[in-house]
């Protein structure tokens, strides 16, 4: 009984953690592209469940129209919001960026509050059936399909930073974008490609997430969980970003664990993926993956 | 002034018995003056050079020569003069259009692409001859993208033939030794098949084998695939061995341009860069 929940825990964590490692790995792109600290990750994820979700209700479109509608939809945001906001602050101090990114954040709040309210609205039903059984488990579809395209988006990244010309380009100007410039690469265009594939890709954990508990501003909070995992990875490691996001989601899940059958502190759930990214800042503060040259000021 | 300029790489080449170039300048800097607040990097400059010419800058440290590259390249402004390239005035364009133009350059430091391999760091330099993309990408197989990498991979491939890298296409590039990487970075400059390249002190830091290694490949360059090539090089002998013509920077002026026979006698020059025992520093510089 209680190893049944223990097993039950540990696949909740890899599938939650495959999601902040999604997350993550979004973050880590806009940082490593642009040095850009995003604040506004989280509201990535409202934006985009929220999209999908009126496309789905209100538009009455079926789910497999509304879904790549909402894709183009934050592809098209993600590169408005890095040509009108963002671009005009390269070579601002990093401060200033970040308490844009920090403003864009609380505006996009405040604006999808003001357009959808403030109660969490349920999906409609996309699948048939309310779980399936995964050797003894019952799994909700929403996960079985979280899970499913986290791996497929990550194995994406992968073929599309090996191989593509796009890939290569923005690997180029992450390394130094002088030199990529002299080869012909574009850097305005390499940072509205990184904002565009951020959004696109956090908005569709937004709408895994929507389509498990509804869409509310809580959502945005996954924009804060990504800290701990990028900070756990390394601020500059993609695979360090999925790696910290699988570690942050089984250790939340083992602290619920440990906290529901042994310790009745009742919320170490929540707290203790940030006692970890205390620790890891205070015993190796660039990461288990990142690059050491990141500066403690 | 002018005709004298244009006529000096032909009249070698004749007396050499190598073909004559079309006689056309591919690079025009045109007064071109650069500060820096309070620091003048360089006073109207100008100067051309001609299709097929290899040009040298030389010219004590802080003499303004790496500026000048980078007014060319456009990772700097000029506050006053014109730059053309293939007679377009260039001179507001951004440093990755004048590239798709016809601009390729490596630079002083080590600038490469440390944690890809040698293959990738060349494939980089190919990017806006590179039609594919992520769409074109996945249909790889329906759409002409393979055909069009197998002939990429044609051209890197004489690339990395002529520069003998191909023993280590694959490896991590920031894990090669120093002369090598420099290689390799002339390779990336090539891929970007350009019709002048810009070499900011290719041999620096380099032993004397590789050192002869460089210069030949700049020199075949040059001669076999007829690339123009501007080249800074501290290294008196190289550049007076290849270079067709030379130009002298001091505090940000030329004191000096024509054949390298012509520079080496010009007493300023004497002066200014080989200093005041120019007798000793000239031979000490042939004899390396
Ligand atoms: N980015 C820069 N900012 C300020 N001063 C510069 C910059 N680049 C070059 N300079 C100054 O311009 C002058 C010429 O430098 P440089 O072109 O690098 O000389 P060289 O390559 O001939 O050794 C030097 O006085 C140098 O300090
Ligand atoms: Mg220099």
């Amino acid at each position: 009984m209680e190893s049944n929940l223990l097993f039950q825990l540990i696949v909740n964590g890899v599938i939650v953690g495959t999601l902040y490692g999604v997350v993550a790995m979004c973050f880590v792109l806009i940082y490593k592209s642009t040095q850009v600290v995003n604040f506004a990750q989280g509201e990535f994820l409202l934006i985009g469940a929220w999209t999908c979700w009126w496309l789905v209700t209100s538009m009455a479109l079926p789910f497999w129209i509304a879904f790549p509608l909402t894709f183009v939809f934050m592809l098209v945001f993600g590169i408005v919001l890095q040509m009108v906001v963002l671009r005009p602050l390269i070579g601002e101090p990093v401060i200033s960026v970040i308490m844009v990114t920090i403003g864009l954040s609380i505006f996009f709040q405040a604006v999808m509050k003001s357009i959808f309210g403030v109660w969490a609205q349920p999906f409609p039903e996309i699948f048939p059936v309310k779980s399936v059984n995964v050797l003894g488990l019952q799994v909700q579809p929403a996960y079985l399909m979280s899970l499913v395209v986290s791996v497929v988006i990550m194995g994406l990244f992968a073929w599309f930073f090996k191989y593509s010309r796009m890939g290569l380009a923005m690997r180029a100007t992450a390394f130094n974008q002088q030199v990529a410039q002299s080869l012909g690469i574009s850097v305005k265009n390499v940072f509205a490609m990184a904002w565009a594939i951020s959004a696109m890709v956090s908005a569709l954990a937004g709408v895994v997430v929507g389509m498990v508990n509804g869409v509310s501003s809580a959502l945005s909070f996954f924009g804060i969980k990504v800290f701990p995992a990028v900070i756990v990875g390394g601020l500059d490691s993609i695979v360090g970003a999925i790696i910290g996001g699988l570690i942050i989601g089984l250790l939340e899940n083992l602290a619920e664990y440990a906290d529901g059958q042994y310790l009745h502190l009742g919320n170490l759930y929540t707290v203790a993926p940030f006692y970890v990214l205390v620790i890891i800042l205070m015993i190796k503060p660039y990461g288990l993956f990142g690059t050491k040259t990141i500066e403690r000021v | 002034m002018s005709a004298d300029k244009n006529a000096a790489p032909v009249a070698r080449r004749e007396a050499e018995g190598r073909p004559v170039l079309e006689v056309r300048p591919v690079l025009q800097v045109r007064d071109v003056s650069l500060g820096f607040g309070g620091v003048r990097a360089l006073t109207e400059v100008s100067f051309e050079v001609n299709k097929g010419e290899l040009f040298s800058i030389i010219g004590p440290n802080g003499a303004g020569k790496t500026s000048m590259l980078n007014c060319i390249s456009g990772r700097y402004h000029p506050t006053s003069g014109r730059v053309l390239l293939n007679g377009r005035d260039v001179t507001d364009l951004t440093p990755n259009v004048r590239a798709t133009l016809g601009l390729g350059r490596t630079f002083q430091n080590l600038a490469l692409f440390g944690h890809m391999s040698v293959l990738d760091n060349i494939m980089v330099g190919r990017h806006h001859l590179l039609r594919n993309n992520a769409v074109t990408g996945a249909l790889y197989w329906g759409s002409g993208a393979r055909r069009e990498e197998l002939a990429h991979r044609r051209k890197v491939e004489d690339i990395i033939d002529f520069l003998e890298i191909a023993h280590i296409r694959k490896a991590v590039a920031g894990t090669l030794p120093y002369g090598l990487r420099k290689r390799v970075e002339l390779a990336r400059a090539m891929a970007v098949e350009p019709s002048i390249i810009l070499l900011d002190e290719p041999m620096a830091g380099m032993n004397l084998e590789e050192k002869e290694d460089m210069a030949r490949y700049i020199v075949d360059l040059n001669e076999e695939w007829g690339m123009t090539v501007v080249m800074i090089e501290h290294d008196m002998g190289v550049v007076m061995d290849i270079s067709q013509r030379v130009m002298v920077l001091e505090f940000g002026r030329k004191i000096a341009e024509g054949l390298p026979d012509e520079v080496m006698a010009n007493e300023r020059v004497k002066v200014a860069y080989l200093g005041i025992d120019d007798d000793e520093e000239a031979a000490g510089e042939s004899a390396a």
